[in-house]
């Protein structure tokens, strides 16, 4: 599909490797140009706050609950990292739903439906959280894999089942998010399919029957995908709090 | 059967996963709701875990759509 597919617009090569400018490198940097001009008006500091300082203030205050809730006092040195983590995913989701497609020439292009993407950003997350536990507790970080109160006969296999829950935490929250976008996506170009083909019928009445429906369905499904794209970022970050409170405070 | 038909069918099976994932999303929530009504004031501390649940069944509805999309484009 169009939408998906990665463009270069500034071809350039670097030692036989492609590392030219796409669409993506461009909604990305569009998402990041969002994301600092959305600080840059909250970050005034203003003893009263304006409505836009106020907004910058929930989300920050959100993720600090957030943070504090579930790692505890600690978890304040956290959340520069995993706000940052969950700016850009919640801006790079309504990037992609943005209607920019009405400017003809544009196209739209959502950067986390790629899994190399999410795959870069839940590696990211995983590896502060190897990075932290190793930091903190050294070669006891080990004892994670041994929650307290195994009985004994059950050592052989336990602590195999709790690697494994430990090892796919990152396919899950790379898959999480790009399959999450990509089926949102997919889902409403199906729908549009189905109202411009409806209205590309030979039948007259296809349109009423066919394209009005789906048109109506469709606005409710973009509302349902514009909450989804809050929810995953969310979730996103909600789990890698979860990861690094495990590796903080262990069990 | 050839080897054609027998992926786009099962890609069609693999679907079914996503309504039961749909059934286990709707189970999330509506306990939660069910537990917030009755205990209105423990509701909002429990937020956490009700999106904690809801990732941990959403995920497998979503696998179901993985093994749909490698079966058709991919194998």
């Amino acid at each position: 599909m169009k939408q998906f597919q990665v463009d270069p617009i500034v071809d350039l090569q670097l030692l036989g490797y492609d590392i030219s400018f796409t669409n993506s490198a461009l909604f990305m940097l569009l998402v990041l140009f969002a994301l600092w001009v959305f600080m840059l008006g909250g970050m005034k500091r203003e003893l009263v706050p304006g409505r836009w300082q106020m907004a910058v203030e929930s989300v920050t205050g959100f993720v600090q609950n957030m943070l504090s809730s579930s790692i505890g006092p600690e978890g304040k040195k956290y959340v520069p990292f995993v706000f940052s983590l969950f700016m850009f995913i919640l801006f790079a989701n309504f990037m992609g739903m943005m209607p920019f497609g009405i400017i003809p020439g544009v196209h739209p292009f959502t950067v986390t439906s790629h899994l190399s993407i999410t795959a870069v950003l839940a590696v990211m997350s995983f590896s502060i959280v190897l990075i932290v536990g190793f930091w903190k507790h050294g070669l006891h970080f080990f004892s994670l894999f041994v929650p307290q109160g195994t009985p004994w006969w059950l050592m052989w296999l336990i602590p195999l089942v709790e690697l494994f829950s430990f090892l796919v935490r990152p396919f899950s929250l790379a898959l999480r998010l790009f399959v999450a976008m990509t089926a949102g996506h997919v889902l409403m170009k199906v729908l549009a399919g189905f109202v411009i083909n409806g209205l590309n019928a030979e039948a007259f009445w296809v349109a009423g029957v066919v394209s009005i429906p789906s048109f109506i369905l469709m606005i409710g499904i973009t509302m349902l995908e514009l909450l989804v794209c809050a929810i995953q970022a969310y979730v996103f970050a909600l789990l890698t709090s979860l990861y690094i409170n495990d590796a903080v405070n262990l069990h | 059967m050839d080897a054609e038909s027998a992926k786009l069918i099962g890609a069609g099976l693999a679907a079914i996963g996503a309504g039961l994932a749909a059934g286990g999303v709707g189970n999330v929530f509506g306990s939660f709701l069910q537990g917030a009504l009755r205990n209105p004031e423990a509701a909002d501390s429990q937020q956490g875990r009700l999106f904690i649940g809801f990732a941990a069944a959403e995920l497998l509805g979503l696998l179901a759509f993985v093994v749909a999309m490698i079966l058709i484009f991919v194998v």
